[in-house]
């Protein structure tokens, strides 16, 4: 389990020390995770032996925003005036991605003759 | 009474108090949404968001305060995307196997919510860096906020724009697909993911395994798209 979590933190620093060094524009737990996704693939035995916790440590993955989400509260004294639209903007734009996003996978695998993973 | 105001005192100026808030907070946003019988219109996060910042506005705890306490949950995301490399790894064959209609997701979902974003921000009214920081809200709060910077947008507001995202499609995504007839977790989770990035991905994780490993894909290919489009967007357009 701590050996677990120690791998998640490291490839995470490493993401942060190549991110600098490259002065890439990708955060550097982005690239860490791409790093770690490319040494389970070569090498799956890691990835069977760190499943478990992953899954456990996913499965919460929304309390994590909850710090950063209360600083968003903080705002809104602020947001009186321009509150409104910026809302519209929001909510409208994420309506429509989700929906086009989706529209696109489905139509894109029944143009190509995948049928759809209907779910169990 | 003089004691009471001794213990708070002591603990408020310790991250322990506020540590242990956001987590009951959190299970008492989960236990609202197990409750409700997991209607995605009441989300843990959200539920938790109110109910700290009525508790901060409450006991007139300033937001620095509060984050000296949280920073430990907060310092969590970093690792944690790095986790989502196991069902990364775990859906590689069917991920390889949708990387076209995949692709075309991307393209369509990303360049979608920076249009509109843009369009009916100025509609209503909104102009100059308003509008700018609007553009990479669909990303991962660390890209957002570079492309933010880089294009003239206020990164501040951006973080913002990103957390209420997230929020919003977490909400409306699961009624919205309903609606659409989309029912495949591999496009659900992946729109999800490239719209509503972490907090989208968290919710898809509630739904199935395969739209959340799908929404960790969406949520990276659009930071990447985001960062990379986002510039040049800005570059035709203003």
């Amino acid at each position: 389990m701590i050996f677990h979590f120690g791998l998640f933190l490291g490839f995470q620093l490493i993401g942060e020390i190549l991110a600098r060094i490259l002065s890439l524009s990708l955060p550097g737990p982005v690239i860490g995770m791409i790093l770690l996704a490319a040494l389970l693939l070569l090498q799956p035995r890691i990835g069977h032996a760190i499943e478990k916790t992953a899954g456990g440590f996913l499965s919460h993955l929304s309390l994590l925003f909850v710090p950063a989400g209360v600083g968003v509260v903080q705002y809104f004294d602020q947001m009186s005036e321009i509150g409104l639209p910026l809302a519209a903007a929001v909510i409208g734009s994420t309506v429509l991605s989700i929906g086009a996003g989706a529209l696109t996978f489905k139509y894109v695998n029944r143009f190509r003759g995948v049928r759809d993973e209907t779910p169990e | 009474m003089t004691e009471i105001l001794d213990i708070w005192s002591y603990l408020s100026e310790g991250p322990l108090l506020w540590l242990t808030v956001t987590i009951f907070a959190y299970l008492i946003g989960l236990g609202c949404f197990n409750l409700s019988g997991n209607r995605p219109v009441v989300n843990p996060v959200l539920i938790s968001m109110v109910l700290l910042s009525a508790l901060l506005e409450l006991t007139d705890t300033s937001y620095a305060t509060y984050f000296e306490g949280a920073q430990f949950v907060h310092f969590m995301l970093g690792p944690a995307t790095v986790a989502l490399a196991v069902p990364l790894w775990q859906n590689w064959q069917r991920i390889k196997e949708s990387a076209i209609p995949m692709l075309a997701a991307l393209f369509v979902g990303g360049t979608v919510s920076m249009i509109s974003a843009v369009t009916i921000g100025y509609a209503c009214g909104l102009r100059g860096e308003l509008v700018l920081s609007l553009i990479p809200k669909a990303a991962t709060s660390p890209v957002a906020i570079g492309v933010s910077e880089a294009i003239g947008g206020l990164p501040t507001l951006t973080v913002a724009l990103v957390l209420i995202t997230g929020v919003v499609g977490a909400i409306v995504t699961t009624p919205l697909l309903n609606a659409l007839g989309i029912r495949d977790y591999r496009g659900r989770g992946l729109a999800t993911g490239i719209a509503a990035h972490g907090i989208g991905t968290a919710r898809a994780f509630q739904v199935h395994g395969t739209a959340g490993a799908f929404a960790g894909i969406g949520m990276v290919l659009n930071a990447i798209f985001t960062a990379l489009i986002a510039p040049v967007f800005v570059h035709l357009f203003f």
